[in-house]
This record gives structure tokens, sequence and C-alpha cells, in this order.
């Protein structure tokens, strides 16, 4: 079964922001909200990495452990989604993400926080898919029309991989293996599980 | 309860712990799988059946590799 996953290659990765550029036309989102960012690490220093981050669909997320609504589901992918008409814009997901992936947009005059948005991996809501209602909570569906997420694939380094766990991990393992270096994956460990070194 | 019986239950507890923890279809679960389609032709990629999930897995699959495996599609 397809389990799907992101990783970012930091090797590739030249902070172009074109993934948070892609999200955020893909999907209409808001002002103030950002599904997906770039991280630099060691900014400024010599040997300074950048990573793209959203919500990574943890194999075991808190998001859905904290949430005292349960407005968490996990589909058959793996993809990690919530349900905007049960959500109560509490925040305790927010807290609980190791990514900062959850969102919230103000709204009304003295900016109220609103429902939580995050990254769908670009597999819309409980809503139909590909309906107008989906698209207005959630975005494009872009898994039921049989495309990956808009982000990986208009990285123009493709340093962001998303899609199949086992292929993503094929496709960076090639690469690791033709440039002899670049194995760390930050996040991977936390997201997935495993215990090795590049949490 | 024979002691047969009891040292069998016994050992199905200790094993139950075992298991993988179950990751799929939790929470509220009332969406549909991606693999049903949007029924919008228009923006739907060709290649796969609507509701054949093995074609759909095997379609994301090989979009992953032309889409985003450039060591792949570099002329060697």
């Amino acid at each position: 079964m397809a389990r799907m996953k992101f990783i970012c290659d930091a090797e590739r990765c030249i902070e172009c922001n074109g993934c948070v550029t892609a999200c955020k036309n893909e999907h209409e989102v808001p002002w103030g909200v950002n599904r997906r960012r770039v991280v630099t690490l060691n900014d400024g220093v010599p040997g300074e990495k950048s990573i793209s981050v959203a919500c990574m669909h943890c194999s075991d997320a808190p998001c859905m452990a904290v949430c005292p609504v349960n407005c968490f589901y996990k589909t058959d992918e793996g993809v990690v989604l919530h349900d905007k008409d049960i959500c109560i814009g509490c925040g305790y997901c927010s807290y609980a993400c190791p990514f900062g992936a959850p969102q919230f947009p103000s709204s009304g005059t003295f900016g109220l926080r609103g429902k939580m948005d995050k990254c769908t991996f670009c597999a819309g809501g409980p809503e139909a898919h590909g309906s107008q209602a989906e698209f207005d909570k959630y975005g494009r569906n872009r898994l039921a029309e049989g495309k990956l997420p808009a982000c990986a694939e208009m990285c123009s380094t493709k340093a962001l991989l998303a899609g199949d766990g086992d292929v993503v991990a094929d496709i960076l393992r090639g690469r690791v293996v033709q440039r002899g270096k670049g194995a760390e994956v930050w996040g991977w460990g936390t997201a997935y599980g495993n215990q090795a070194k590049g949490a | 309860m024979s002691m047969k019986t009891t040292i069998t239950l016994g050992i199905v507890c200790l094993l139950a712990a075992c298991s993988e923890t179950r990751q799929d279809a939790a929470g509220v679960g009332s969406d549909k799988p991606a693999v049903a389609g949007t029924g919008v032709a228009v923006y739907t990629d060709p290649g796969w059946k609507a509701g054949d999930k093995a074609s759909w897995s095997n379609h994301l699959k090989a979009r992953a590799q032309y889409g985003q495996n450039d060591h792949a599609r570099a002329p060697k």
C-alpha cells in the first residue's frame, strides 16, 4: 500500500520559495497562512542549508492525539487530514506539532483565530472530491486527480520529493550514492519514527 | 477452566502487544479514498482508472519517477 511521505533534500534546496508559491497558488491559500515555508539552518554561516517544511503527515501524528474534538483523520495512504466543520480552532495541534504546520487565519475586525489550516498533501478534505466546497475549505484535491503535491512537482531543483515513501526514499538513495554525501533528512525520524540520526 | 485454555489466553494477551499500531483510516474517516477520483475529467491526469487502487498507485509511482527522479531521466 502506498504510504505518502515528504522528503526535502537539503543538498539541493536553493531557498527559491517556489514550493511556497506553488502551494499558495494551487490552493488559493489566504493572506497570513503559509501551509509550506522554507527554513534556513545556520543562516549566513558558510555551509548553510535550507529545507522546505510543511505538515509531514506523521506516522503517529501528535496533532491527532491532542485534538480535543477529534477532527483529524488519516487516509489509507497515510495522509493526515482534518475536518474544518469539527475544528474549534483551539490551537492545541499547533503546540503539539514538531514542524509548526497548523496555521490559523485571522478573521474579523479583532483578528479572531479561525479554523486550523494546514498542508493536505494536496488531498482535499472530507467533502466530495473535486467539489467547490472542498476547494473552498482545503484547496485542490490533486491526489484524486492522479497527481502528486504541487509543491514537489513545481520544485525547480527537485529538492522536495513527495509521493509513495518507498519511491521517494529510492530517489534520495540514488542521489546520495551518486554524490557521496547528504544522507541527512531533517524531520524524517521525527515524522516517520526512524530512531536513527537525522531527526 | 483448564490449564491449556488459561495458557492459550495468556499467550494471546501477551502477543497482542506485538502487533503494529493501526495507522490508517482513524478519526473522522468520512472521506472517500483518493483512488475514487474527482469525476472531473478535465483536471484528471489520464493513464489510470478511477476506483482501481493498483492502477492509481502505479500511476503515482510512475509520475514520481519521471517527474522527480532526474537521475533516471538524464542521459548516462
